[in-house]
């Protein structure tokens, strides 16, 4: 790592290469002055003029923050949080499979098939998820009875519980559109590759496994974990079907505390704190299945400070240009 | 002696598009036989027909004096299940244009991974072999080197270890220089020369005229869709009888 370092530019690399002579001596470095950029420094001074007054705003705002410290770290809070992101993983799982299922449908060569993954992604993705949950939820009013004939027999409410309404309706949206996303990596991926691969003798089911898929997933999973956040937060709509996720517990104790803003405040610092920890798990997950398709990794965050340090500690004898 | 490689009357048309219009010629075992030909001439489209990358609409095809892709019984043809075609295909090696390396793995996991998925060797013996023909094709550094990190010529130099280590009877070469900066054009005909001269069967599809003329056993010229002329890649080289090979070496030589 550090011989990058130590690499000044006409340094001894430079001097037992025999090249002509008129690089030996040193180009004189150009000493001009920088351009002024004065207007960065006048709308830098107006973004933190409207700042600070929006933090003056709340600041003499209505605003019992002991409320918002209090219920912060509240087991009813906590609980919702936790369901929310059993909902959400759960949800995103069965979407996952689902659609991986319904891509390879929709590329497979039976019309039926391909027909059938046309038209699941054409419904689910033309309706709202709200109408969705909606329509399991009251699935009762016209299925008053599930039965699966020798399989399975009970009343609809009975199986439509909130935990039920609000994974169905969720996941099976989700495979809808994580069809599409598995569909455009399998398809990102040159012929050439499945040409080389069935020349060697693999199978059409190895090709996929061994060569497709996993260069189809460095252009699935960016998508995927967007989807995933993106989960994270539409998961406050099965409210509406009664499931007692972080919203819905903390509207609760909005409602009957009289602090109905604090509590929407302590949902959504979870939800933030919940988002930004799936996204750097999704980076470092992307940096994963980057390999071979950059020339060199880019460096980890952690990577870099480490750097910048070693710079540091190398400033007096090398020519780091920071 | 069968034939390495026997084609007889061999058709292929994409849609509308008739590429290939009754091509028929023989390849010798430890032969190299080079095409050559105008683009859109057909030659690697026939390439592609002789692994199965593509049917042909017409005719019959062997290698090694198997019917490719088909079964023949009686007088019907039975297509072949995919597992079947994978089995043929192992004992014909491809380099195409464009390397098509995987990108995903690096140099030694390219070689690897057919005797591996295909052969069900162990990674032990797949590993001795494939550093042995690294090295054989001068790369033994760069075992570790993911394709992007190689040049054009060290790819497929690292695309013929990878053909080579399904140790197969019969090598086919699509272009294999055309994509190659000039001065990387040499290590890849080198490594060609030097399989030649091991007795490999090679179907070379190329532009290298000085290759063919050197190494090439036989030479068939094609244009739109035939075999106009063949012979041994002296003759037709530098006395070509037909007037389009002819005009094709006077624009190419």
């Amino acid at each position: 790592m550090t011989d990058k370092f130590d690499k000044v530019p006409g340094g001894p690399s430079v001097a037992d290469a025999p090249v002509s002579k008129a690089t030996t001596v040193a180009p004189e470095t150009i000493k001009a002055i920088p351009v002024r950029h004065y207007g960065r420094w006048i709308s830098g001074a107006v973004v933190l003029a409207l700042l600070a007054a929006l933090v003056y705003a709340f600041s003499q705002g209505n605003i019992q923050w002991q409320a918002v410290q209090d219920k912060l770290f509240d087991d009813t809070v906590l609980a919702g949080a936790g369901r929310t992101l059993m909902i959400s993983v759960l949800a995103m799982v069965f979407g996952v499979i689902l659609g991986v299922v319904l891509a390879v449908m929709r590329l497979s060569r039976n019309p039926v098939t391909s027909w059938v993954a046309w038209l699941y992604i054409w419904f689910f993705r033309g309706t709202p998820v709200y109408v969705q949950l909606l329509l399991w939820f009251n699935l009762a009013l016209i299925f008053p009875v599930l039965n699966i004939p020798f399989i399975y027999k009970d009343e609809m409410t009975d199986v439509m519980t909130p935990f039920m309404c609000a994974l169905l309706g969720l996941a099976l949206n989700e495979a809808a559109y994580m069809a599409e996303i598995v569909r455009a990596g399998i398809q990102s991926v040159d012929e050439g590759q499945t040409e080389a691969s069935h020349a060697l003798g693999m199978t059409q089911a190895k090709t996929m496994r061994r060569v497709v898929l996993p260069q189809a997933l460095r252009v699935i999973i960016p998508p995927t974990g967007n989807e995933f956040i993106n989960m994270l937060k539409t998961s406050s709509l099965v409210y509406a079907v009664t499931y007692n996720e972080l919203l819905r517990s903390t509207s609760q104790i909005g409602s009957t505390s009289y602090a109905v803003m604090e509590m929407l405040f302590v949902a959504s610092i979870w939800y933030i704190v919940m988002t930004s920890v799936f996204s750097v798990g999704q980076y470092y997950l992307e940096r994963r299945y980057a390999r071979g398709s950059l020339r060199s990794l880019p460096l980890t965050p952690w990577q870099r400070v480490k750097v910048n340090l070693a710079s540091f500690s190398n400033r007096p004898s090398g020519g780091v240009s920071a | 002696m069968t034939a390495m490689v026997k084609a007889e009357g061999v058709h292929k048309s994409f849609g509308a598009a008739h590429i290939l219009k009754g091509i028929d010629l023989e390849v010798a075992p430890r032969e190299v036989f080079c095409l050559i030909g105008p683009s859109g001439s057909g030659k690697s489209t026939f390439l592609r027909c002789i692994n199965h990358l593509e049917q042909i609409n017409a005719g019959r095809l062997y290698v090694d004096g198997d019917l490719v892709g088909y079964r023949q019984k009686g007088d019907k043809l039975y297509e072949l299940k995919d597992s079947e075609v994978a089995l043929q295909r192992r004992d014909i090696g491809m380099v195409f244009q464009r390397f098509n390396l995987f990108p995903h793995m690096t140099a030694l996991e390219n070689v690897i991974e057919a005797p591996i998925q295909v052969k069900g060797e162990t990674r032990a013996v797949a590993r001795a072999r494939a550093e042995r023909l690294l090295d054989r094709v001068g790369l033994s550094d760069k075992a570790g080197n993911y394709p992007s990190q190689l040049s054009g010529g060290q790819q497929q130099r690292v695309a013929i270890a990878r053909a080579l280590a399904m140790e197969p009877k019969l090598m086919l070469f699509d272009e294999p220089t055309s994509a190659l900066d000039p001065e990387l054009v040499g290590d890849v005909l080198d490594v060609m020369r030097g399989l030649a001269e091991e007795g490999m069967t090679m179907i070379v599809v190329t532009h290298e005229m000085g290759f063919a003329r050197e190494v090439g056993d036989a030479l068939v010229f094609m244009d739109d869709g035939v075999v106009v002329e063949s012979g041994h890649p002296r003759d037709v080289l530098t006395n070509p009888q037909h007037d389009r090979t002819k005009s094709f070496l006077s624009k190419v030589l």
